[in-house]
């Protein structure tokens, strides 16, 4: 869970996935992100490279660092595309696999 | 977990379904592109996924490679996927879309690829308006073999070969392609875009899903230049190298739409006359064969029993009809219904430079007109014997230009006539006519054409009557040559 699912917050209007295997660390979409809610790892993934990292909260879903990333499939971009409200079960799932995602 | 509050998150940009899942890279490799950190290919790649995605054209679309960083199309693209030789992708893209008009042709070439060796097939390919899209993307210099000076180098940019900068005196200035290109009038769209910031990176977007619907819609050539950046060659970070497409190549390369016909296009249709593709039945009339000649018909005229095979090849100088033998041999087979292949191969030189061809005759599909082990060897001089006798099979011929055969060239299992046919064709009256004798004893000796095809292989490509009667003489003289051979 990220700070933005915590009850009582607005919910972010976006949400970011990054592949940390299929992420080669090259900074650009760190450089393009409007609201700068990307940075680098410290650790390395297992070719050597340092990756992007989601910081968790604040994305706006505008999909410019998908744009800019030159990696196929490193990132994907989610969007939350209904109204809050009680019985959103299936959001859930889209919900899980962002957070998921988010935290490798 | 989410509370109930939570609205749904749906993705919004994602992998392009035109992308493979994996790929077929070495292992461990898969699911990383061969691209370096930061390079632009792989943004290209993702837009030019991402136009063929929303145009619905995906099971329609062929890339067309080129030689560079940007080669392995095929690695990464699921569609179809040819790769070109080093510059010609724009004449494979030509050749692909006219074999097959649904098709969605893109040709994908770098700087060193486009602007350097394949200048002029980029050149007349727009001239001529095909109905492809092109994605050039320049970033200044030869990337993939180590950072040499391409024709779009900037000047005082170093490179491995301008280690001082280029120097517009000595290497002259970079090529604007976009500008040559606008000149002409056939192309439909073109515009440079670059990757320097979001503002331009979106706007690649457009340019190059334009690109493609123009094909799509069949308004004709679309070219897309797209600055792009090389962090590894130009020796910067990612960030740096975006800056600098965005702060220095920009300056030398405008960007911008420098053609766009499309409006009139839209309305005319293509520009190219509609002639419709000739019925079969029509060829035999625009190829000037009468019909009963075809393979296939009833009026075959050669039916041996025995099965055949016949892998030739004939080698001489240039100028010695090496090649016009072959082709009468291959259109002889082809009047007697038999597969057949021709291929020549020989020097840049008209005369006296060194020639030879393959030819095979069967009664089987060929799968390949190399004619690597011969079954017959035709030699026009001793050089040519030299290379190639020891390529004939074990119980083939040499058919061998001289009046000795080199000794060290005989080997068991080869059958050879050694006789100075150029000298019996001067005898005939001319000696240009010796490649005819050689042929009149090569059929002697294989029997497997009918001389009634013989005839008409003569008819058809040799225009002179002078020369076709000529030939005939010394065809009938190699015959006797051979049957001689056996008699003495």
């Amino acid at each position: 869970m990220t700070e933005a699912d915590k009850p009582g917050q607005k919910q972010d209007r976006g949400r970011l996935c990054i592949d940390g295997e299929e992420c080669k660390g090259c900074g650009l979409c760190i450089e393009a992100c409007p609201p700068r809610v990307i940075a680098m790892s410290e650790p390395l993934n297992h070719y050597g490279y340092r990756t992007a990292i989601y910081a968790g909260a604040g994305c706006t879903g505008c999909g410019v660092c998908f744009m800019a990333c030159p990696e196929p499939g490193a990132i994907t971009v989610y969007r939350l595309v209904n109204a809050p409200g009680p019985g959103a079960r299936s959001a859930q799932v889209a919900v899980e696999e962002a957070s998921a995602c988010a935290g490798s | 977990m989410p509370t109930e509050s939570a609205g749904e998150y749906a993705p919004v940009q994602s992998r392009a379904r035109s992308f493979y899942g994996r790929y077929e890279r070495k292992e461990d490799l898969e699911h990383q592109t061969h691209f370096c950190p930061g390079c632009g290919h792989g943004i290209v790649h993702k837009m030019i996924a991402r136009a063929i995605d929303d145009l619905g054209v995906q099971d329609r679309t062929i890339m067309v490679g080129p030689v560079g960083c940007g080669v392995f199309t095929y690695y990464y693209f699921d569609v179809g996927n040819v790769q070109a030789a080093h510059g010609r992708a724009p004449a494979v893209a030509t050749a692909i879309k006219r074999s097959r008009p649904e098709s969605i042709v893109i040709g994908y070439q770098g700087d060193g690829d486009l602007s350097a060796i394949g200048a002029a097939e980029i050149l007349h390919a727009a001239n001529r308006g095909e109905n492809i899209t092109v994605v050039f993307v320049n970033n200044a210099i030869y990337s993939m073999t180590g950072g040499q000076a391409a024709p779009t180098t900037l000047v005082g940019m170093k490179s491995t070969t301008t280690p001082n900068g280029r120097n517009a005196a000595t290497e002259g200035y970079p090529l604007h392609v976009c500008e040559l290109l606008s000149t002409l009038q056939a192309p439909a769209y073109i515009e440079r875009v670059g990757l320097g910031d979001n503002k331009q990176i979106w706007q690649a977007a457009r340019a190059i899903r334009r690109a493609l619907a123009n094909q799509v819609h069949g308004l004709g050539f679309s070219l897309i230049e797209v600055l792009s950046p090389c962090p590894t060659i130009w020796k910067m970070t990612p960030v740096e190298a975006q800056r600098w497409v965005r702060g220095v190549m920009e300056n030398e390369f405008r960007l911008g739409v420098f053609c766009d016909r499309t409006n009139e296009r839209a309305v005319s249709a293509d520009l190219r006359p509609v002639t419709p593709d000739p019925a079969l039945d029509d060829l035999p009339r625009i190829l000037g064969v009468a019909r009963e000649r075809l393979p296939g018909s009833e009026a075959q005229a050669f039916t041996p029993g025995r099965e055949i095979d016949l892998e030739v090849r004939i080698a001489g100088f240039g100028g010695q009809g090496v090649l016009l033998l072959g082709e009468v041999l291959a259109e002889a087979g082809l009047d007697a219904g038999l597969e057949v292949s021709w291929l020549p191969s020989y020097g840049p030189e008209m005369r006296s430079g060194t020639s030879n061809c393959h030819v095979r005759l069967s009664r089987h599909a060929i799968d390949s007109p190399l004619v690597a082990s011969p079954v017959v060897l035709v030699a026009m001089n001793e050089p040519s014997l030299r290379k190639f006798d020891r390529s004939v099979r074990s119980g083939g011929w040499v058919i061998y230009n001289g009046r000795e055969f080199p000794a060290d060239c005989a080997r068991d299992g080869l059958n050879v006539l050694a006789r100075p046919f150029t000298e019996l064709a001067d005898e005939l009256g001319e000696k240009r006519a010796a490649n005819m004798v050689m042929l009149g004893a090569l059929l002697e000796i294989t029997g497997v054409l009918p001389q009634a095809s013989i005839d008409h292989a003569l008819a058809r490509l040799v225009k002179n009557p002078r020369w076709v009667e000529l030939d005939q003489r010394a065809l009938a003289r190699g015959r006797e040559l051979y049957q001689g051979s056996r008699e003495g």
